[in-house]
């Protein structure tokens, strides 16, 4: 089912997130999946994440949809080129693919093949542009398909990037290129979040606020170093610090329960990436009142 | 030899449209070489705009636009006609038309699109500031080249690894987006953000058979050399 169709029934909508192993040792990654089963709305499957060289996020979508779980086919510039990518949107189609969302990717010097050749043929507004060509019955150069693809088409925004107003300027032309939905970077700070909602609310476009669990106050500064426009307040940092090593996932929990809670009333859903912590996302639905 | 050629004159115009005084400046580098520069090509770039009813406040050629000091010290000695002028249109590689746009606070625009550099670029030999992409797009991001600076050489705007203004790729690198993005506010043109680019055509890379006919292209081959020398066509 496309993400749309629950967006316009007013659905406070909820996906979470699994990563393909490095190798074919499927068996976790779809446990991991089958948790998730009933209590989220949709699963992402990255894209060779972090520009790890990994089992691929089509394969596995095809997977998920064969034990009835919806998934969102993540889909980046970094290794195809543009005759690649129509052509495994095209796949997607065909495997009962419906929810894509397009990204950039990261640059490969981040992942384990730094020496590889980094594609970036097309960037995410152009890739939504040529899906939503295909949609129209179209390729990029404009030959006409015989059977036309329809896609619910999402896109990422960064409401923590600085400065902000170019990626809100960004955002729009996502949304005149083709997309239907957001999900954004991890939140914390709810006050800053708040502020991007309202810059962004002439879109009219749903967003699904990002809830990253909180594994340790060592992974919270880390993140407030490396990873781009993501803010952890002290608080947060300090709740972490206290914890001893069998109380974190709860205080985790707690704080993703309580981020979940402000953030409900400003935006359409949230997008929970539980980074191996899958077990404990049920419990986060049920205690924010979600199922 | 960098090889460039004049841009379509209907697409030049479109730049320009927002403006009514305009400053010209051609290099008497390499882009003399190929026709698209020097006093014949100001001699042309003039006529043009004041065909369509452009006022021109002031020009010069510039003997290689690449060199940064040599362009500040130009435009030092223009300071009136540029005080009048509302938009700068430059006749030169994408690294001449880049080193205009750092020394001045106007809209600066290219004429020409960049080929190929291959073995000579003017007084500037790294292919850091353009890479010849010959479909240049100097005209939309305030005269800074985002294909040679973005490691992912994007054209919509920065990725979501740019963070305070730094590259994710090397935390030391700005990133290139941000300077575009500071450098539109500055003039007044963030609105060309909004723009959504088609993807680069790869094909535009390839220079085209007669621009090989250039004279120190043509200097390679025998054949070519008695053309130029021996007859007249």
């Amino acid at each position: 089912m496309k993400l749309t169709e629950l967006f316009a029934k007013g659905k406070f909508v909820v996906t979470s997130e699994i990563g393909p192993p490095k190798g074919v040792n499927i068996q976790p990654v779809l446990e991991e999946a089958e948790m998730l089963k009933g209590k989220v709305d949709a699963i992402n499957v990255t894209d060779l994440q972090s520009s790890v060289m990994r089992l691929g996020s089509l394969a596995v979508c095809r997977l998920l949809k064969e034990r009835d779980l919806e998934p969102v086919f993540q889909i980046t510039c970094r290794d195809r080129n543009r005759l690649a990518l129509q052509s495994d949107l095209l796949s997607a189609y065909v495997l009962g693919i419906e929810n894509i969302l397009c990204l950039t990717g990261d640059h490969n010097v981040l992942g384990d093949h730094p020496d590889s050749k980094p594609v970036f043929d097309l960037d995410s507004v152009n890739l939504l542009k040529a899906a939503r060509d295909l949609m129209e019955g179209k390729d990029m150069a404009g030959n006409k398909l015989d059977g036309t693809p329809d896609f619910c088409l999402g896109a990422v925004v960064n409401p923590g990037a600085d400065p902000l107003e170019p990626q809100i300027i960004k955002m729009e032309n996502k949304v005149e290129a083709g997309a239907e939905f957001f999900q954004t970077q991890a939140v914390y700070d709810v006050k800053k979040f708040e502020q991007f909602i309202r810059a962004t609310e002439h879109l009219k476009v749903p967003i699904l606020a990002g809830i990253v669990l909180l594994k340790s106050a060592g992974m919270a500064r880390f993140m407030n170093a490396n990873v781009a426009g993501v803010f952890v307040p002290d608080e947060l940092i300090n709740i972490m610090a206290k914890a001893s090593k069998e109380e974190r996932p709860r205080k985790s929990v707690e704080i993703a329960v309580s981020l979940i809670k402000e953030l409900k009333n400003m935006c359409q859903g949230v997008h929970i990436m539980p980074l191996g912590w899958d077990k404990y996302v049920p419990q986060i639905l049920e205690k924010a009142e979600l199922i | 030899m960098l090889v460039s050629e004049r841009k379509p004159w209907d697409e030049i115009l479109s730049y320009l449209k927002s403006h009514q005084k305009i400053f010209l400046i051609a290099c008497g580098g390499c882009s003399e070489a190929c026709k698209t520069g020097g006093t014949n090509g100001l001699q042309e770039m003039e006529n043009k705009l004041k065909e369509t009813g452009k006022e021109i406040t002031g020009s010069f050629v510039v003997d290689f636009a690449c060199n940064k000091v040599l362009i500040g010290l130009k435009l030092k000695r223009y300071l009136l006609s540029l005080e009048k002028s509302e938009a700068i249109l430059v006749s030169s590689c994408g690294i001449g038309v880049q080193a205009v746009a750092s020394m001045i606070d106007l809209p600066v625009y290219p004429a020409d699109n960049t080929i190929y550099m291959g073995g000579f670029s003017g007084v500037w030999t790294g292919e850091e500031r353009c890479l010849q992409c010959g479909d240049c797009k100097l005209y939309l991001t305030g005269g800074i080249c985002p294909y040679a600076n973005c490691p992912k050489n994007l054209i919509n705007g920065g990725c979501g690894g740019s963070d305070k203004g730094k590259c994710e790729v090397d935390p030391e690198k700005d990133c290139v987006w941000v300077l575009i993005y500071n450098r539109l506010k500055e003039i007044g043109k963030v609105d060309n953000l909004r723009k959504i680019n088609a993807p680069r055509n790869f094909n535009l890379m390839q220079p085209p058979a007669k621009r090989k006919k250039t004279i120190f292209w043509a200097l390679e081959t025998e054949e070519e050399q008695e053309e130029l020398v021996g007859g007249e066509k």
